[in-house]
């Protein structure tokens, strides 16, 4: 650890029960335009809408929903690569949301980036020894500790030290990946977005680059955000899942719970959706098929916005925003007709803060139990 | 069963490129079969030969750096030396693909509509344009898209990935093909669109009886919708058998790896992955013998000598194997392997 004197001054940062993030109803939304002379605002894309959550260190956070769900606006967001429209981001206490170039450069440090597109992400231009120096020099690091750090890095990744010298095209895949897990790890970070880092490998790739994070982690204490829309890649790193629709939260779960106990519906059809490599089970399996497709952003559907393809929809679910509800052990989720949960475990539930500030405050089978008065 | 002819019967392929570094083997020696109302499933990763073995079944990987060997015998042709002129009338007619990429296996700048109805006026010379786009708009609404007949006047960027993907299966069933080749079709889309088009596909062979080959690197799809598989690893067929031979009974330590290596939804969180050490190895210069063995955590002297494709099982004659190892050896040893996970922990790369 050649950095270790300059870690001092952050490492005795607030650690007293302050979460390392939290995300305060956080709005990322894209203007849509159009006209040829003068850009008139027709619309927005709805890209992140109303989340919230929080991140404690060494946690391991799996952000889960199909194309379009607002999942890498949101951890980009988080980066500071694009800019919230509105809420607050707190990194270990400080709001960072509007924060500028100053305030931002410490943080900068101890929040870093895995891309999805290992080829995309290393300048093809440069040799490795090149691609991990900047982020050194920029942290700044002395000149003659760059290179036994680089190599450093590279080890610790599982790449031979003689690799500084090839460039990104020398390797495959994986290895390249590799890189990326590197550059992020050369000013010692304390939280890495890791945007669908093994989605573009080979499994037997990517069994290895999932040993190689988790073995980090275990070395490092790092703490991950990690979106994949593979939900049995999720499943296998994270403590904490959250499953996201159209930019809304619909589930917030500890792990293996997601899996056996999905309360939203859409969790539900997600899971269902994906084919087991295990022949006899996947027969066995009862699996319901959503029909249709994500709606539009730009005109997201009112009330639930899963409502539009819900096998358990009704009138409700047109018309108010579901709230987050927080069952027991923590798990979230954001559904008037929850599944899998017992009419006492409803009852227990409470409202989470974490609501949506537009959602209802309809609990959870608050129609089935007034229909039931009317009948009654 | 009556041994009747198979759809298609794939014997010894070998397909080589001449590169600046040197001649690539891609595939080396691919033999396999397609009856009809069979899926089979070629699983392998990037770079084991799999879309380059099926492409050659279109003809799609001639060029002046290629060269072929084999035969692929398909209603009495021979794809792999059939002349351009003749594979054109086979190509999207009796046998008809569906890639990967359906955005750029569409032609951006023509109409969904008139693209289907290109390719059902190909091979059909007496259907009137009218009649095609009725054809068409039947097509469309059979592969799920909703209010087909208006949408057959958008473009392909008016829709959406699994949209496109359906178009491209409607192009492909337009003149009711023998054979359905299907080159990762699900890949680029999101799983609950995934589970739709492979319905979609389990559909289609039960109405039509066509024999479908499915390319792809995920287990998942393969467990789900497959009746045969053949596993590849760099150029050569390394293990074929029934779906349940090779889930349950894998006999080629690169397959139970690969089955190892694989995260699922219905396991919990396991400390560390088993995972194959080492990469695949380069076409241009594979290692002699096996081309698993330096890989491979069992390999000993014999694998210098290439192992050939054959039955080591006598109660399953159809179960094929590449691999030395005495079959009670490989049953022990990939018990320990469950037990201990596969090569843990152990992923440095020289």
């Amino acid at each position: 650890m050649s950095a270790q004197g300059e870690l001092q001054g952050r490492a005795d940062a607030p650690a007293n029960g302050v979460p390392l993030l939290e995300v305060n109803h956080l709005r990322v939304y894209f203007p849509v335009k159009a006209g040829l002379l003068i850009d008139r605002k027709v619309g927005q894309v709805h890209a992140v809408d109303d989340v919230t959550f929080q991140l404690s260190e060494r946690e391991t956070l799996g952000i889960v929903g199909e194309s379009g769900c607002g999942k890498t606006t949101l951890i980009r967001s988080l980066a500071r690569l694009v800019d919230a429209t509105d809420g607050a981001i707190r990194f270990r206490g400080d709001d960072i949301t509007k924060a500028g170039r100053q305030k931002l450069q410490p943080v900068r440090r101890d929040v870093q980036m895995v891309f999805q597109d290992p080829q995309a992400s290393l300048n093809p231009r440069k040799r490795v020894g090149q691609i991990l120096a900047t982020p050194l020099r920029l942290g700044g690091t002395r000149r003659r500790e760059i290179e036994s750090r680089s190599r450093e890095l590279l080890q610790q990744v599982g790449l031979s030290p003689e690799h500084l010298n090839r460039f990104p095209h020398e390797f495959s895949g994986g290895q390249r990946q590799r890189i990326g897990v590197a550059r992020a790890l050369a000013l010692n970070p304390k939280l890495i977005l890791l945007d669908e880092p093994v989605s573009a490998l080979d499994v037997s790739i990517q069994a290895q680059v999932i040993n190689l994070l988790d073995e980090l982690q275990d070395d490092l204490g790092l703490t991950y955000v990690f979106v994949a829309h593979d939900l049995s890649v999720v499943r296998h790193v994270s403590d904490r899942i959250v499953v996201m629709y159209l930019g809304k939260l619909m589930e917030v779960s500890p792990a293996d719970e997601l899996y056996s106990k999905p309360i939203h519906p859409y969790t539900s059809a997600l899971l269902g959706a994906i084919p087991i490599p295990d022949p006899r089970e996947n027969r066995a399996r009862e699996r319901p098929i959503v029909s249709g497709e994500p709606p539009n952003p730009i005109n997201p559907p009112s009330g639930c916005r899963f409502h539009t393809r819900c096998p358990r929809a009704t009138e409700i679910c047109k018309r108010v925003e579901p709230q987050l509800t927080t069952y027991a052990g923590g798990h979230m989720a954001a559904c008037h007709h929850p599944q899998n949960v017992t009419d006492e475990e409803i009852r227990a539930a409470t409202r989470s803060e974490a609501s949506p500030l537009s959602s209802g405050s309809d609990a959870p089978g608050a129609e089935e139990r007034s229909l039931g008065q009317v009948r009654g | 069963m009556a041994p009747a002819e198979p759809l298609l019967r794939v014997e010894d392929l070998r397909v080589s490129f001449a590169t600046e570094e040197g001649v690539v083997q891609a595939v080396d020696g691919v033999s396999f079969t397609v009856d009809p109302g069979e899926v089979l499933a070629i699983v392998g990763e990037s770079g084991s030969g799999k879309s380059v073995s099926v492409m050659t079944l279109m003809g799609l990987t001639r060029g002046p750096n290629a060269r072929f060997d084999g035969h692929a015998m398909f209603g009495g042709r021979d794809l792999v030396s059939a002349p351009d002129s003749e594979l054109q009338k086979v190509r999207g007619n009796q046998i008809a693909m569906v890639f990967q990429d359906p955005m750029s296996s569409l032609d951006p700048v023509y109409r969904i509509g008139d693209q289907i109805v290109e390719q059902i006026r190909a091979h059909e010379h007496g259907i009137s344009k009218a009649q095609a786009l009725d054809r068409a708009v039947d097509l469309m609404e059979r592969v799920g898209v909703p209010r087909a007949r208006e949408r057959i006047r958008s473009y392909p960027h008016e829709f959406s990935g699994g949209m496109r993907q359906r178009v491209m299966i409607a192009m492909a069933l337009s003149n009711s093909p023998q054979l359905l080749i299907a080159d990762e079709p699900t890949t680029a889309l999101d799983v609950t669109i995934q589970a739709q088009i492979l319905d979609e596909l389990r559909q289609l062979r039960s109405e039509t009886g066509a024999g479908i080959i499915l390319v792809t690197h995920d287990l998942g799809v393969v467990a789900d919708i497959a009746d045969r598989i053949v596993v590849m690893y760099a150029g050569r067929v390394v293990e074929q058998g029934t779906l349940d031979e090779i889930f349950y009974d894998p006999q080629h330590p690169y397959t139970w790896g690969l089955l190892g290596s694989i995260t699922r939804i219905d396991r919990d969180r396991s400390e560390r992955l088993p995972a194959i050490p080492g990469l695949p190895p380069s076409l241009l210069a594979p290692p002699s013998g096996c081309h698993f063995r330096t890989r491979c955590p069992h390999a000993f002297e014999r694998c210098t000598e290439v192992p050939e494709l054959i039955s080591r099982l006598p109660e399953a004659p159809e179960h094929l194997d590449r691999c030395w190892l005495e079959v009670e050896a490989k049953r022990s040893l990939r018990q320990l392997g469950d037990q201990i996970g596969l090569a843990t922990g152990e992923t440095v790369i020289s």
